[in-house]
């Protein structure tokens, strides 16, 4: 269920102007307002980009919450690959399989 | 009327978001499809343009994901992106909304969709308008398969939509121009973005300009994921048109692998 709020924040983030003020204006404000873990709160915060997307984030939406927060392209990719490094393969989601991407 | 001209096309945001970075003797060549393309669909005079696209998060969640939802408003906007990340301007695009309220009503008669009266467009829908139709002086009929959140509406079901569709176009008097738009192969937005199954994307093309329905409703998704990434779930949309063209083949205007747009590059249409 958390995964789903993260993404429901990003979806918000990407979409609505009125939550990109409150982003800007009140982050932790508008943080609050999301069931979110520890883990999920500090990514988000900081931002792992990488980590979000090692937690099963789409990048659909994480490309864009990457591009808010000032990564250019590359290294957006960079982000994703060095922090699947770090913290092993994605947990669950569109891009989660045992056997690994394809 | 019916359907006057049927294609399919890529919408990658890299087109025109990362377009200095592509080799410019591949990428000039590929917006040189697109605007063949758009010649030959302004030469068909269609009075409206369906856009059977694959939008991604821009208005559907997992709170409430359609299937297939059909647009149903007077006028629609978008880019929702950052203008500058995606290279395209913020335009309002007309809607034919008392068109698509019939196209609706009998598209319903034998296949389950949601209708949306409120939609913004993101890049599946404004990479194509920006070659297409460039001046976003053709009203627009969005509609949206749902290729990114599980559980997926099966093939068959989309090449059914796609055949209500055109049973639909051909009981109204207006001039219906039909585009899909998806990816074939490829990982975007992940660490993989820029990997393109070419033998993949062009077996594929073959089975759908060949108009060949049971060879495209065997496709099964986890075949698909492990062969042409999770973004080869939008053959979804090409198999709408297939849907909606069929007995018709096509002609390929245009394929190429090109990595920093994180798809192959496809220009196709059908002869209607």
């Amino acid at each position: 269920m958390s995964l789903y709020n993260v993404q429901k924040l990003l979806f918000q983030l990407n979409r609505d102007p009125g939550a990109r003020q409150r982003y800007e204006k009140d982050f932790d404000g508008l943080l609050a307002e999301y069931t979110l873990s520890e883990e999920e709160l500090g990514a988000i915060r900081t931002p792992d980009i990488g980590l979000l997307y090692v937690m099963g984030v789409n990048g659909q939406l994480l490309m864009h919450y990457a591009a808010l927060r000032g990564f250019e392209w590359s290294a957006y990719i960079e982000a994703m690959k060095e922090n699947e490094r770090k913290y092993g393969p994605v947990r669950t989601g569109l891009y989660s399989r045992a056997e690994g991407r394809g | 009327m019916s359907l006057v001209f049927a294609g399919a096309c890529s919408h990658a945001p890299g087109i025109t978001g990362r377009k200095d970075r592509a080799d410019p003797q591949v990428r000039d060549a590929f917006y040189a499809a697109y605007d063949r393309m758009r010649v030959a669909l302004e030469a068909s005079k269609p009075d409206v343009l369906i856009v059977i696209g694959a939008e991604h998060f821009a208005n559907f969640f997992m709170n409430n994901m359609p299937s297939l939802c059909v647009g149903m408003g007077e006028v629609y906007e978008g880019p929702i992106e950052d203008q500058a990340w995606l290279g395209i301007q913020h335009h309002q695009v007309s809607g034919a909304p008392e068109l698509s309220k019939r196209l609706i009503e009998e598209v319903m008669q034998t296949v389950d969709l949601a209708y949306a009266q409120e939609w913004k467009f993101d890049h599946g829908i404004m990479v194509p308008l920006n070659f297409l139709t460039p001046r976003y002086d053709l009203p627009v009929i969005p509609v949206n398969i749902n290729c990114q959140g599980p559980p997926l509406i099966p093939l068959k079901r989309c090449y059914e939509f796609g055949k209500a569709l055109r049973r639909a176009c051909d009981k109204v008097p207006e001039r219906i121009a039909v585009i899909g738009t998806g990816g074939i192969s490829h990982w975007p937005a992940t660490p993989d973005s820029g990997k393109i199954n070419e033998q993949w994307d062009r077996a594929f093309l073959e089975k759908f300009l060949g108009g060949k329905r049971d060879e495209l409703l065997a496709y099964k998704d986890d075949e698909t994921w492990r062969e042409a990434g999770q973004g080869g779930f939008e053959i979804r949309t090409f198999i709408a048109v297939s849907g909606a063209t069929e007995g018709s083949t096509g002609e390929l205007w245009f394929y190429a692998p090109i990595p920093i747009f994180a798809v192959g590059c496809t220009v196709a249409v059908m002869k209607i």
